[in-house]
């Protein structure tokens, strides 16, 4: 069945490098987090709330980067017709609106003691906010067709066009921003961030999208097993029919 | 012009439902696909409808220009495409304009299937046949050359399938191909026949293993 | 081609007109949204005048939403879609016949309907003017991209809840500038042009990118 032939390499392959992806995510996360809540300094305006940034900015950068790489896999699913893509962008959604949660959290955490509210409509984190119901959107499209052929070519349209939507979004919500939020915008980063920030900064970075590859893989892996015991059971009860007939 | 169909494969939520699927048809031959209930003969014609992708091989058309298949199609399936709320007439016209190759008026379209007077009354009126002969009253309204027909003799009383039997064998006689889905006899004589059966599951089963 | 589209349009709008067509529901929607939003929020013909523009784009959006999960779904039902696949005309230019049509029966209707709603919230002339604008240019964005969903949801049984899911992200542009050309019109310091020709570049590209996706999505459904 060539639908499973190409996934059993795949497979194999992810079983071995898993455990060395998770391992060193682990190792690069602990080492992050210790700079970054240890050795990077206290920001002297923002005092200790500027170590939220370790997490809140690299998961926006995964947020918008899992939406980039389940595009790609719906043009492999509607071009190339490629099973894995299918499983790519299957188990890429939910990491993606966890990440960009995690980040709307963190913001959210981060307004508190910089605006005084939790949340405040700023250009950012409105544009995340719609990103997150894209997510939503695409997850929910996933679990209401059964057949998975035909739920990835549905989801594959839904996500490039969302994909065309989000710089769209984005602008519009600047726009949007501009006409409405008074000019105390708090602006992330800059160019004149500190390198004793800066390297804590890339450390987590680094780990977390490690942290993502590995939870990637592994989501692929037991979406392709969920595929096989589905193939598995419909045979079966195929096979049951026919000698009972 | 001939329609060539090469290995097709079928697969329908993890179900081989039919492979290694090959059929030539030339102008003026007919197609009885038989086989009994779920082994694929309304897939087969939705894939030659374009409706449904095959799992492989493939359908091409020799010898008629530019058109793709779906240009020459005039395909009456198990839902009729009426819209209930227009009248049988409207419906007509409606599918003249959209296969184009205006071949009858609606009106002369319906009087083969002796339904000219209901020609004013709205879709919803008629009963399962009526509908069944309005949907059929498509064929004669475009000059499209193939027919595709899934189960053209549901709810038709015994005139009317004599009367099908004797439009399918006009438009034969006039050059066209017709692929009817079946399981009741269309007396076209001379019609070649395919009988779709279930492939053999235990390889497939051992293979998914 | 030009025949079967003309025949497709006009099919289209006999139906909305006819018994079960959906021609004055989503007016009616509209009419009942933009009526029911002073219980909730007061008779201060002050607020109501101005949040005026974005009640009525709200409730415009809404509207829209609800007649669209048959835009393609009654066809795939009672198998028209086969015929409209089978037309001498690609399947694109029929999506597009088929939004124009669905458009003409639920978004014009709106833009035409909004002046008298707005005497109701206290609008000034200009700003009736001004949402009625808007809304007639920005209606096409509405429909042709909740015609990607309803495309993606035709063969679903309860396909409207997941439709509105699936294309509400998708509609927050055409929202931000729809209000804000029509509030631009009333005062404020942004000239109206700016974002009102945004809005209708906004139509012009959901009707392009929205046509293909539906197109699309109609060849991959089954």
């Amino acid at each position: 069945m060539w639908s499973l032939a190409n996934p059993t390499r795949f497979m194999a392959l992810a079983g071995r490098i898993l455990p060395w992806l998770a391992a060193a995510s682990a190792v690069l996360l602990a080492a992050g987090l210790y700079l970054a809540f240890f050795v990077a300094p206290a920001d002297y305006q923002q005092g200790e709330t500027v170590r939220i940034m370790f997490i809140h900015v690299p998961t926006a950068w995964l947020g918008l980067f899992f939406y980039t790489l389940m595009s790609l896999s719906a043009v492999g699913t509607l071009v190339w017709r490629h099973p894995l893509a299918d499983v790519s962008q299957k188990a890429a959604a939910p990491i993606g609106a966890a990440f960009t949660f995690v980040c709307l959290v963190t913001g959210a955490l981060w307004g508190k003691p910089m605006w005084g509210t939790w949340w405040v409509w700023d250009a950012r984190l409105t544009s995340m906010l719609v990103l997150l119901l894209m997510y939503l959107g695409v997850m929910a499209m996933w679990r209401t067709v059964e057949d998975p052929g035909r739920a990835a070519r549905a989801v594959s349209i839904l996500t490039l066009v969302g994909f065309v939507n989000v710089p769209i979004v984005k602008f519009s919500v600047d726009w949007w921003n501009t006409l409405h939020q008074p000019a105390s915008v708090f602006r992330l980063g800059g160019p004149t961030i500190h390198a004793s920030m800066l390297w804590p900064l890339l450390v987590m970075a680094l780990a977390f999208t490690l942290l993502s590859a590995a939870l990637h893989l592994a989501g692929m892996r037991t979406e392709i097993l969920r595929r096989r015991v589905r193939t598995l059971s419909i045979l079966e009860a195929e096979r049951l029919d026919r000698e009972a007939a | 012009m001939r329609i060539v169909a090469d290995n097709l494969a079928c697969r329908r939520s993890e179900r081989l439902i039919f492979a290694n699927l090959s059929f030539t048809l030339a102008d003026g031959q007919a197609l009885v696909v038989t086989g009994r209930n779920g082994a694929g003969k309304s897939s087969l014609l939705a894939i030659l409808a374009a409706r449904l992708r095959p799992e492989a091989g493939n359908v091409r058309v020799e010898g008629a220009g530019e058109a793709p298949l779906t240009e020459l199609v005039n395909f009456v399936g198990h839902r009729d495409g009426l819209k209930s709320a227009l009248t049988a007439e409207e419906n007509l016209a409606f599918a003249r304009a959209i296969l184009g190759r205006a071949a009858l008026t609606p009106k002369e379209a319906l009087a083969r299937v002796g339904l000219e007077h209901a020609a004013r009354l709205p879709v919803a009126y008629l009963s399962a046949g009526q509908r069944r002969r309005v949907g059929l009253a498509r064929l004669f309204v475009s000059a499209r050359p193939v027919w595709l027909l899934d189960e053209p003799t549901s709810a038709l009383d015994a005139a009317s399938q004599e009367a099908l039997g004797v439009a399918m064998r006009d438009h034969l006689a006039a050059g066209g191909l017709i692929i009817a889905a079946t399981h009741a006899p269309l007396g076209l004589d001379g019609a070649a026949t395919l009988r779709i059966e279930r492939p053999v599951l235990a390889a497939d089963a051992g293979e998914a293993a | 081609m030009t025949r079967a589209l003309a025949a497709l349009l006009v099919r289209d709008l006999k139906l909305a007109g006819r018994i079960g067509g959906s021609g004055a529901l989503g007016l009616g929607f509209f009419v009942m949204l933009v009526t029911v939003v002073p219980f909730a929020l007061g008779p201060d013909l002050n607020l109501l005048a101005r949040i005026g523009p974005a009640i009525l784009w709200l409730a415009a959006v809404l509207a829209t939403l609800i007649g669209l999960d048959r835009l393609f779904q009654a066809d795939e039902e009672d198998g028209s879609l086969d015929l409209l696949m089978h037309a001498e005309a690609p399947l694109e230019l029929i999506v597009v016949v088929k939004g124009f049509a669905h458009w003409l029966t639920t978004g014009l209707p709106l833009a035409l309907c909004a002046p008298f709603l707005g005497l109701l919230i206290a609008l000034t002339p200009e700003a009736m003017l001004a949402v009625s604008a808007t809304l007639l240019v920005g209606t096409p964005a509405l429909t042709f991209i909740g015609g990607v969903g309803a495309a993606l949801t035709a063969t679903m049984r309860r396909g409207g809840l997941l439709l509105s899911v699936l294309v509400l992200p998708l509609m927050v542009p055409t929202l931000i500038f729809g209000v804000s050309a029509a509030n631009a019109a009333t005062g404020g310091t942004i000239p109206f042009l700016t974002p009102f020709l945004i809005l209708i570049a906004l139509s012009l590209l959901a009707i392009v990118i929205g046509t293909v996706a539906a197109a699309a999505a109609l060849r991959h459904g089954s």
